[in-house]
């Protein structure tokens, strides 16, 4: 009998850092692994994109840069012929197939690329702040509100960003598994920012 | 840097985008007629105006798409973005 392989996060040495930064910014910021997803790549003409609401539970969005809720998941704006997605408990081969077989009558296509990505998931209210240090869209919510979605980059590395409530605004940084250590080590370095200046008594005593 | 639109997703930052070269360059009709010098000159040969250019673009770190796009190249300014497929894309007039 083989050994049993469990999926591991790309992200998973991060995770002990990230979780230090997060005790020491709190409640300004939070940054977390994103729970592990199956997610589809799916490319149909715009005109087709109806008859996937029973296989996906839930719309695709048609509206550029927005995702909406789909069953255990996401279906995220790609592209005006391009969607991403996710769930987090389809098994990819099987899901893959059953879209398929909905995408093929409209000559879509449907790849699983759940390896590709990973992601981080921010919280509180630095959150914009921090990825606006590498990142020129406008993040704030007036004009990045919930549902909002966009690819983009974030300092050298193209991201996906999504705009999420969980109870309080969140971000979700997506981003391909070979770029994520080095998302992970920007947004730590970016994060020195949000320290609180040092208390430095010492210095104070020696002035006084 | 300046905002370019992108006709899918946007304002976009230029780092964003990929140039593409001049836009409209049509494929010879018979290629096996043309002479090295005629292929040499639909490869490698563009317009070169002064004032405005039309341009293929990439979205390349965001929608991925190519786009038609025509730019002032004195002042490197956009003056136009037409996502591909919308209509006949513009052309520079060749001299
Ligand atoms: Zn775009």
């Amino acid at each position: 009998m083989a050994d049993t392989l469990t999926r591991t996060h790309p992200l998973e040495a991060w995770r002990t850092a990230f979780a230090a930064l997060s005790e020491e910014l709190d409640p300004g910021l939070a940054i977390e692994l994103a729970p592990l997803t199956t997610a589809l790549d799916l490319r149909v003409d715009a005109t087709g994109v109806f008859p996937f609401a029973d296989v996906l539970g839930g719309p695709l969005p048609t509206a550029p840069n927005t995702w909406t809720p789909i069953r255990d998941g996401r279906a995220v704006w790609l592209g005006p012929d391009e969607w991403l997605v996710t769930s987090t408990t389809a098994s990819g081969p099987r899901w893959e197939d059953e879209v398929r077989a909905v995408a093929g009558p409209h000559r879509g296509a449907v790849v699983d690329v759940s390896a590709q990505r990973t992601g981080v998931r921010l919280r509180g209210r630095d959150a914009r702040e921090l990825l606006s240090f590498g990142c020129a869209l406008d993040l704030r919510p007036a004009s990045f509100p919930a549902g909002s979605c966009a690819q983009t980059l974030l300092g050298q590395s193209g991201v996906l960003l999504l705009a999420d409530d969980d109870g309080g605004p969140a971000l979700d940084v997506v981003v391909r598994a070979s770029f994520a250590g080095y998302v992970a080590g920007w947004l730590l370095d970016a994060a020195e920012e949000l320290r609180p200046l040092p208390h430095n008594s010492d210095q104070e005593g020696d002035e006084t | 840097m300046q905002l370019i639109l992108c006709p899918h997703c946007g304002p976009r930052e230029e780092t964003e985008f990929c140039y593409g070269g001049e836009a409209g360059v049509p494929y010879p009709d018979d290629p096996s007629v043309l002479d090295d010098e005629q292929w040499a000159r639909f490869v490698f040969v563009r317009a070169n105006p002064k004032g405005a250019f039309t341009e293929r673009w990439s979205h390349a770190a965001g929608c991925r798409r190519w786009f038609t796009a025509v730019r002032d190249t004195r002042t490197h300014r956009f003056l136009d973005v037409e996502s591909i497929g919308a209509s006949q894309p513009p052309t520079t007039p060749r001299r």
